[in-house]
């Protein structure tokens, strides 16, 4: 099967086993959001899928090729892009260094041009602000340019950690519904992790709820959010 | 007046020299957290080969292309060979943290006895490329040489192109971008310990220069360095230990003001004076003169 | 503590029955690894406990040594009074440049006290009253008679030597198992954690400082001691590096390997002469060889078993039950 497909992977860290055994499939342009109370192994998840967590077992594969035990850099490679969490911009440079940044692994600087200029195209604000420090922008802007950062390599599979962590409610809708209009338009494959497990659930096509470290459970994004055990358990209302 | 504007002079030359050692440091502190004592023996050893080719050739500029070839090999296998093995066993106990730093420590000793062993403690010296006789003004000559122009004219190209890799090139990105946040630029598909090793032997480069400039004016020795480290070392802490441009300003600072120490007061005092600076430096403004407020990292 | 009194009588007794059974080089060696278990002390507070870095205790070993001189030259006290002064004047010095350098985390001490050690011989040459490059005379004089004729005057350094390495590994010992030592290791661990716990963790580093400093000022007394002489090129560079080494080899945290890591150091020369010896062109190895030695030491053991010899038997021991 094409598309991200998690086979019990397990994550440890050191002596402790952050994840133990979850599996689950996302198929090619589907957003699946992940939710779980702080600690449950969200963020092990996507850092296990991105390469950065590399003490792993079991497999994920993307398009059928296997994803753990490579370097994040060959996944960029692949097209497969993370945003980690808490606004991953760098401050110290400016707006336009963070978006080449995302194309920096290209050999030919036109495509990456090429690139930002869609990304700028989706993001206007931050056209305005190319070279500005990236320090000097707002809470929202932060999280656009990290995801536009991610943009510019032109992944097929996005994975989001977080984004509305530390936002407004205001702003919070507002990326969610950026999340929603990108995926479509562009249509790519999303793994949006999220302690916001209402909001998220609204824009996924799938749900898998995480609890120290294991996969309670799963299915259709709408299904989970009308199933009152569940609510009353994991999603907190 | 005169001494005023030639003592300015030779501190501009002097100080040029020790902003290439502190580049260097700063360098490798920014993509490694950690001050490479070390950073003296690899110029040492780079030195003494641009000192072999220069006297056999007699030519100084193919020294110099030499030693900067030869800074840039070692400082790569430095990092690839050493710290990275360093880094993948000495990651928990009480020496996690303070290993690095004496591992350079080690690392000087031990280019200090190989170099010392093929080549001897004698001192050698290099034929300048250019006239070390100072300029006539007037009745006299002041000490500012021919020797000193082309000194600061070296250091500025390497500067000017220094700049130019860090602020448009991709690499230049790529490298400013691992030192600040590894794991971002890991995540951009950058290749962080290729990055750094690269970084390593630019440092490595930087410093064969300031190894042959001041050899050029002086001799040289398995020691003869020792002193240009310290000195960088405190350049680079006046400039805050991340800044590369504070550390060069720290370093035409630190190299004019030494300079006034040695014209005014005597040679006697220009190491107390140095030391003097640091300790002033770190009671006053741990952070630098870059700082603007932020705490130290680390 | 009445138990450890006795053990470190007991020490004292055996190291008095080998003093009298070894020939003259061997006792002078014994006064010189006296020495250096006080320097590696030093360290291991300072590195092992407090987690800095000193590259320059070589320096504040010549801070105590000068210190010691001048009283003891100037001021006609007895030796005792001039080895305080050792401590007294070191600690001083350390507390001041620990302030500096102390207070700001990082590599900032151990760049100011490599810069010290760089830098002393120009500091010694610089003031008439350190005597410059040949530095000063440091006398203790000649055995007391009621020892006879046969006790040499090495013998005499060796006794003076063991006794001060003696109290002073104890009294370290002892601060390092009381609350300051405690407090050191939950700074090195996390000095936010301990600040969280209301420990004032820039002083604790200063004060670590200071008292290591002092205790290298000691050292640096009896280094002065068994040279008779208190001169720049005694207390090099190379000395700073050769204490890091042994404090690594020794376990940069254990009290008790210093006497290991002060046997190593008194050794390292000895191989290196007779290897020298053999290999011929004796000027060039004599003058790098230990260097080299001790480099490759430094660095093979900062990389392998960076925690001391100790940990890896240690962790030898839990792996085989666990597996």
């Amino acid at each position: 099967m094409s598309g991200l497909v998690v086979n019990r992977l397990s994550v440890s860290h050191g002596a402790i086993e952050a994840l133990r055994a979850v599996s689950f499939s996302v198929e090619v342009g589907q957003l699946a959001a992940i939710i779980g109370s702080n600690g449950a192994g969200k963020t092990t998840l996507l850092r296990a899928l991105s390469g950065l967590n590399t003490q792993t077992s079991g497999s994920a594969q993307w398009n059928e090729r296997e994803i753990l035990g490579a370097r994040p850099d060959a996944l960029v490679r692949r097209g497969i892009s993370h945003v980690s969490e808490g606004k991953s911009v760098i401050a110290e440079l400016s707006v336009k260094e963070n978006l080449i940044l995302g194309g920096i692994w290209r050999n030919k600087k036109s495509d990456t041009s090429a690139a930002i200029a869609e990304v700028v195209e989706l993001f206007p604000v931050l056209g305005q602000r190319m070279n500005q420090s990236a320090d000097s922008l707002s809470g929202g802007e932060r999280q656009m340019l990290a995801i536009g950062r991610a943009l510019v390599s032109r992944p097929k599979l996005l994975l989001l950690d977080e984004p509305s962590l530390g936002l407004a409610p205001l702003v919070i809708e507002q990326i969610f519904a950026t999340i929603d209009q990108l995926r479509r338009k562009l249509g790519l494959t999303v793994v949006l992790v999220e302690q916001n497990a209402m909001s998220a659930l609204e824009i996924a096509d799938i749900g898998i709820i995480i609890n120290l470290g294991e996969v309670v459970a799963s299915g259709k994004a709408n299904e989970l959010i009308d199933d009152p055990a569940l609510r009353a358990a994991y999603l907190g209302y | 007046m005169q001494k005023v504007i030639e003592t300015l002079l030779i501190g501009l030359s002097t100080g040029s020299i020790y902003a290439l050692m502190s580049l260097a440091l700063v360098l490798v502190w920014r993509s490694t957290r950690v001050v490479n004592f070390a950073q003296a023996g690899q110029a040492m050893l780079s030195t003494y080969i641009g000192f072999e080719i220069a006297s056999r050739s007699e030519i100084f500029w193919l020294g110099l292309v030499f030693a900067i070839a030869a800074g840039a090999l070692v400082g790569a296998g430095v990092d690839y060979f050493f710290m990275r093995v360093l880094f993948k066993h000495a990651t928990s106990g009480p020496a996690a943290v303070v290993a690095p730093v004496i591992a350079t420590l080690g690392l000087l000793g031990l280019i200090r006895s190989i170099v010392g062993l093929t080549w001897g403690g004698e001192f050698k010296s290099i034929e300048a490329p250019a006239s070390t006789d100072g300029f006539s003004v007037g009745d006299g000559t002041i000490p500012f040489s021919n020797l000193d122009v082309l000194i600061i004219a070296t250091v500025s190209i390497i500067l000017i192109a220094l700049a130019y890799i860090f602020q448009r090139t991709n690499l230049g990105l790529a490298l400013r971008a691992s030192a600040y946040a590894p794991e971002i630029a890991q995540l951009a598909g950058i290749r962080t310990a290729r990055t750094r090793t690269i970084g390593w032997s630019i440092a490595g480069a930087v410093g064969g220069v300031a190894g042959m400039l001041v050899t050029s004016n002086n001799f040289l020795s398995p020691y003869s360095l020792d002193l240009l480290l310290v000195f960088g070392f405190i350049a680079a802490v006046i400039g805050g230990l991340e800044s590369m441009v504070g550390s060069v300003i720290g370093a035409l600072v630190l190299g004019i003001g030494l300079t006034f120490i040695l014209n005014y007061v005597g040679t006697s005092l220009v190491f107390i004076g140095g030391f003097s600076v640091l300790i002033l430096v770190l009671l006053i403004k741990p952070d630098g003169i870059m700082a603007k407020g932020k705490a130290r990292r680390a | 503590m009445r138990k450890k009194i006795a053990i470190f009588v007991l020490i004292g007794w055996v190291l008095l029955i080998i003093g009298d059974r070894v020939d003259e080089l061997r006792v002078y060696q014994g006064a010189q690894m006296a020495m250096y278990t006080i320097a590696l002390a030093s360290i291991v507070l300072l590195t092992g406990y407090s987690g800095q870095v000193s590259l320059g205790n070589g320096a504040m070993m010549a801070v105590g040594g000068y210190g010691a001189a001048l009283t003891l030259n100037n001021l006609g006290t007895p030796i005792w009074f001039a080895f305080l002064m050792a401590i007294v004047t070191a600690s001083l010095f350390g507390a001041l440049l620990g302030a500096a350098a102390a207070r700001v985390s990082g590599p900032y001490l151990a760049g100011t006290t490599l810069a010290l050690a760089v830098g002393l011989p120009a500091i010694a040459n610089q003031f008439a009253f350190l005597g410059g490059e040949p530095g000063l005379l440091f006398d203790v004089g000649f055995p007391p008679e009621r020892f006879g004729d046969e006790f040499t005057q090495y013998k005499w350094f060796f006794w003076i030597a063991c006794f001060i390495a003696l109290i002073a590994i104890f009294v370290t010992s002892n601060i390092l198992s009381s609350r300051f030592g405690r407090t050191w290791r939950a700074i090195r661990g996390n000095s936010l954690a301990a600040e969280l716990c209301g420990v004032h963790s820039a002083r604790m580093k200063v004060l670590a400082f200071t008292v290591s400093s002092g205790l290298a000022g000691l050292a640096g007394a009896v280094l002065a001691m068994t040279i008779s002489l208190v001169a720049p090129g005694a207390y090099g560079l190379a000395l700073s590096f050769a204490l890091v080494t042994g404090a690594v080899l020794a376990g940069i945290s254990s009290l008790p390997g210093v006497v290991l890591g002060a046997f190593i150091l008194v050794v390292i020369p000895e191989i290196s002469v007779a290897l020298a010896d053999r290999l011929g062109d004796a000027d060039k190895l004599n003058n790098y060889l230990p260097g080299l030695i001790v480099s490759v030491l430094l660095i093979l053991s900062v990389i392998f078993t960076p925690n001391g010899p100790g940990e890896n038997l240690r962790k030898h021991r839990h792996k085989k039950p666990a597996h």
